[in-house]
């Protein structure tokens, strides 16, 4: 501890981290969700007005009424809805390098969800464009199972 | 069932806030102080009570606080609590107290905790001594006090300690 303060002149300053390792329950829906998820698949939930949200939800937003009990799966390609440029990734983001933040429509999807975009550069990025997510190898049911979303080849 | 066939149920959501804290000018010199073994305060002008450590202003009177004023390293528990529940970053073995101690020629009492003692026998107004790190460890850190650990003196009653309660 000692060894990490900093004797700026007169003044100490030592670094001070403050950190919270919550684990948080997800319930039945999206717990559903991220056991797909583990098992390389993207589901929603279909409304009773038969539209389909993905991340799939206990109730429809829209209505107020509970979602049905049935799951589609969706993707795994989607469109680009809105996306915003992230010029210098902070520590935790997803992606070390410039990325997108983008809300994605999944196809089959009638909702978009949010994920990290690899472009690479800000020029190749479109509303619009279409994208297909990156698995990582080893999946523990969560939505960085999902590195993040590519361009679609 | 597999572990890996059991369904979802929880996601590690960790938060973590990374800062920079600067102790200012009063709590460095404090710190520098405890680097060479010595607790300084500083007392108030108007009031003339004695903080440690050190913030550089009297809470009360709302005043930038000047005076430095040595410490003796012996006080007076004026509270206690008794850590049972374990918890990342803390590396003393449980059960411990947990303890205000208010140095002698102090007015606010110091936040530290006491070994050498059964827990039972931690009690308000009990005297206390701090142990510190060997010379050539000291730091300017708090962490420079281990502990604090009883001293045979009699107990403080408790209408002198009234105030710091």
């Amino acid at each position: 501890m000692s060894a990490t303060i900093r004797d700026e002149g007169e003044i100490l300053t030592a670094p001070h981290v403050l950190e919270y390792p919550y684990r948080r329950s997800v319930g039945p829906v999206l717990g559903r969700f991220f056991t797909e998820m583990r098992a390389g698949k993207l589901v929603g939930v279909r409304t009773q007005q038969g539209r389909v949200l993905v991340p799939p939800q206990e109730y429809d937003p829209e209505t107020g009424a509970a979602t049905t009990s049935e799951f589609v799966e969706v993707g795994p390609g989607g469109v680009v809805t809105t996306w915003s440029w992230v010029t210098r990734p902070r520590a935790k983001q997803p992606l070390a390098q410039p990325f997108a933040w983008a809300l994605i429509k999944l196809d089959g999807a009638d909702t978009a969800m949010l994920h990290a975009v690899d472009a690479g550069d800000i020029a190749r990025m479109r509303t619009g464009m279409r994208v297909v997510p990156r698995w990582r190898a080893e999946r523990e049911g969560h939505i960085r199972d999902i590195e993040c979303f590519e361009l679609e080849s | 069932m597999s572990e890996e066939q059991k369904p979802v149920t929880s996601i590690k959501t960790p938060m973590r806030l990374e800062y920079r804290y600067s102790a200012g000018i009063a709590t460095s010199r404090f710190l520098h102080g405890i680097a060479q073994g010595k607790i300084l305060g500083q007392r108030c002008p108007s009031c003339k009570k004695v903080y440690v450590p050190p913030r550089g202003s009297c809470p009360r009177c709302a005043v930038a606080t000047e005076e430095e004023v040595e410490l003796s390293d012996k006080g007076t528990i004026t509270t206690y609590a008794i850590v049972r529940v374990p918890s990342e970053n803390i590396d003393v073995p449980l059960p411990f107290a947990s303890v205000h101690v208010l140095l002698d020629g102090a007015d606010l009492p110091m936040f530290s905790i006491v070994q050498e003692c059964p827990l039972e026998k931690i009690r308000f107004g009990m005297r206390v001594q701090a142990v510190w790190v060997p010379k050539e460890e000291l730091g300017p850190t708090l962490q420079s006090i281990r502990y604090f650990k009883p001293i045979d003196e009699p107990d403080v009653p408790a209408d002198q300690l009234r105030e710091t309660v």
